[in-house]
């Protein structure tokens, strides 16, 4: 069976990418299972989906944890323990990551014990980022091996097709593309196995004891601190307050941001705290100037 | 045969679709919001007849629910966790009213603290009421089991919830034979004819007051105990409905799922999604040599007692793996299947595992690892307590939470 799993930020395409590869992998006349995982919706955070493809019955569900392939879109995930990208990769799992450092960066890093490989992503431009899944979704469906091209092609139109004729012709392409760009690492994938019986690590179960009641509740103590946590990680796109447009109305956009991330001083002027902002555009949408656009995240002057 | 990539959700919907409901009164809540999403779509297309009514409550959205069924037409509806337990009082009314509906519920742990992963308590907690409810192992099952569910539902007149995990299924594409829409029909006839000589029990001419009070015990009682008959009579209908199903689609529905079961000596009992993997588990133990066998239950009521009873005689051992938890109690499973075979000849002995809540990962070692402490409690003669499945590392994030949190090491100790 192979395992795959892709990891990206909600908005970057992966549960497309995963079924992308799963149609095409169920065209090849594979059974098929593909799935997102996430917690809270929302654009930015991290996210992963998973493709299972086997030529019998598949009896597993849930998290891929023996991946053959990993494939990473965003370079930044590698640095968030909660992403869990590295979680059960042995010596057999290859881990893709597309973007801009080579493979060697992440080999030394991660001292993973398995094959490296990075795809650059420069044919993706900065502001179509949401095309990433059809472009890893290429990349996936080339080192696995076992996927036609018009087979790949054909699933980029039926899994695209609800968001119009420009977007499923911008997916061939880049699916297209991430296909080609591992040309030479095709069918480098090869199909894992699951543990037998007596390959079962048992697990350390531990019996849970009773705890007082305050520690037992799920609270918080202390106001304030999700200022620790910064979360404009999580952007994809960056609001940018155009200020000659701005009418220090001093309220909508400040009161809107669901994560209280812009001020507003005693003049009205309003100001994004990009450390926590997590690129909603809740506040673009609400300026009843028009004062706030959006700008990719990538490449955008900090 | 056209097989699809559809996501549980999906193949709700088209449960929905085939069975021609006619309303649809509804309630958005993750997980369960691609399914009234579909319909939504499909109704506003026209390539699905009926009415979509967007309530503002999942109590309002049973009420309606109870309403239209009353009226004689065929309703659908779904809903998830917090959203079932907003409606539950009119889940424990709408079975007296003795007016069939299909309610899909997507199965979602429930709060405090707040999740949109999937256990199964939130369904279980209408385990009493006088639903039906039919639990499904995949996305296949549930397109199915819609199908089922009215059928069975409209023979005995009472509701009938069809319950799939969240993500594991409600998120999860596989392929999926759909039924012939012609042959769905025919497997559920209008309504009118479903009930036989009953003209449709409410029309604008005839008036009807349904749900009246009884302030006296004897009809109390009476009635409410016409509905616990309804349910157990549910038991013998499922083996007609199952039947034709088999006989109309080619896939056939035992009340009780029995993987590998006709010499199985430790035998895993549990509901849902989880059945795959564990079938999985059942194959390796039994490569290794150890005779382990699957036992699921898909109707959770009317409880499958008599099968059951007579699967598990004579078998070593049980290990009931509850993916919910009756607090001050334990896993519900494991208390159900102990009622049915206290007392009885052969019973095996029943060891309680309660995992999986808030979507926990129940790993394939896990499952092996239940496997051998029923050996060894089957040699001793005794189970162990019931195990929660929480390991050290778990624990460890927990405490790292909690210093996040703030909570004061003095409470600690």
């Amino acid at each position: 069976m192979y395992r795959i799993r892709f990891h990206g930020r909600g908005g970057q395409g992966m549960k497309t990418a995963s079924r992308i590869l799963g149609s095409a992998l169920f065209l090849a006349g594979y059974e098929v299972q593909d799935a997102p995982h996430y917690g809270a919706e929302r654009r930015g955070a991290p996210m992963h989906a998973v493709v299972r493809a086997a030529r019998g019955p598949i009896q597993e569900r849930g998290f891929v944890d023996r991946p053959d392939l990993v494939v990473v879109a965003d370079e930044g995930l590698l640095a968030e323990a909660g992403a869990a990208i590295l979680q059960g990769l042995d010596h057999h799992s290859l881990l893709l990551t597309v973007g801009r450092e080579p493979a060697a960066l992440w080999q030394d890093r991660l001292r993973l014990a398995g094959p490296v490989l990075a795809l650059a992503d420069a044919v993706i431009a900065a502001g179509e980022r949401h095309f990433l899944g059809a472009f890893c979704a290429g990349a996936a469906a080339r080192l696995l091996g076992v996927v036609a091209l018009a087979c790949l092609l054909q699933a980029v139109d039926d899994e695209v097709a609800s968001f119009g004729e420009a977007a499923v012709a911008r997916s061939r392409e880049l699916a297209e593309a991430g296909w080609r760009g591992l040309e030479e690492h095709a069918g480098s994938v090869g199909e894992g196995s699951a543990a037998g019986a007596s390959g079962q690590a048992p697990p350390d179960w531990i019996e849970l004891q009773a705890e007082a009641g305050d520690l037992a509740a799920p609270s918080i103590h202390g106001g304030l601190s999700s200022i620790e946590v910064r979360t404009g990680l999580w952007r994809t796109q960056r609001p940018v307050i155009d200020y000659a447009h701005c009418r220090r109305c001093w309220w909508v956009c400040s009161e809107f941001c669901p994560d209280s991330a812009i001020s507003v001083d005693a003049d009205g002027t309003p100001t994004i705290d990009y450390a926590h902002c997590k690129g909603c555009l809740v506040c673009l949408a609400q300026c009843p100037a028009h004062a706030i656009r959006a700008v990719p995240e990538r490449g955008a002057s900090s | 045969m056209t097989r699809l990539l559809l996501t549980g959700n999906a193949a709700a919907a088209w449960g929905a679709r085939l069975a021609h409901a006619d309303y649809v009164p509804a309630f958005p809540i993750t997980p369960q919001t691609e399914i009234i999403d579909t319909l939504a779509g499909w109704i506003e297309s026209g390539a699905m007849p009926g009415r979509l009514t967007m309530m503002e409550s999942e109590h309002s959205m049973l009420t309606a629910a109870c309403a239209a069924a009353a009226a004689g037409v065929r309703v659908f509806t779904a809903t998830s966790s917090q959203g079932l337990l907003y409606a539950m009082e009119m889940v424990y009314a709408a079975p007296g009213l003795r007016n069939p509906f299909v309610l899909v519920n997507v199965s979602r742990g429930v709060q405090t603290p707040v999740t949109i992963q999937s256990d199964h308590t939130d369904v279980l907690a209408a385990r009493d009421s006088g639903f039906l409810q039919l639990h499904c192992a995949s996305c296949q099952e549930v397109a199915d089991s819609v199908l089922l569910a009215y059928r069975l539902a409209e023979r005995v007149r009472l509701p009938a919830i069809v319950n799939l995990d969240g993500f594991t299924l409600s998120f999860t594409r596989e392929p999926v034979e759909l039924p012939d829409a012609q042959e769905a029909a025919r497997f559920l006839p209008p309504l009118a004819e479903a009930f036989g000589t009953t003209a449709r029990p409410f029309s604008a001419g005839r008036s009807l007051a349904a749900g009246a009070a009884v302030l006296d015990s004897t009809a109390y009682t009476y009635f409410r105990y016409q509905s616990h008959l309804a349910a157990v009579a549910a038991l013998q209908a499922w083996e007609e409905v199952s039947d034709t199903f088999a006989e109309q689609f080619g896939r056939r529905y035992d009340g009780v799922e029995a993987y590998r079961m006709d010499d199985a000596e430790y035998v895993f009992f549990l509901t849902g999604a989880l059945a795959g993997k564990a079938r999985g588990v059942v194959d390796r133990l039994r490569a290794a040599g150890c005779p382990a066998g699957l036992l699921r239950p898909r109707l959770l009521r009317p409880w499958p007692e008599a099968a059951l009873r007579q699967w598990l005689r004579g078998r070593r051992a049980v290990m009931v793996v509850d993916q919910s938890l009756s607090m001050g109690k334990g896993g519900v499973l494991h208390g159900e299947l102990a009622s049915s075979l206290y007392g009885q000849p052969g019973a095996p002995l029943l060891l309680s595992f309660i995992g999986g809540l808030g979507g926990r990962e129940i790993a394939a070692g896990e499952l092996h690892e239940m496997a051998t402490v029923a050996r060894r409690a089957a040699e001793a003669g005794e189970a162990p307590p019931p195990r929660l499945l929480f390991t050290a590392g778990e624990l460890r994030v927990v405490r790292k939470q909690q210093a996040l949190a703030q909570v004061a090491e003095e409470e600690k100790r």
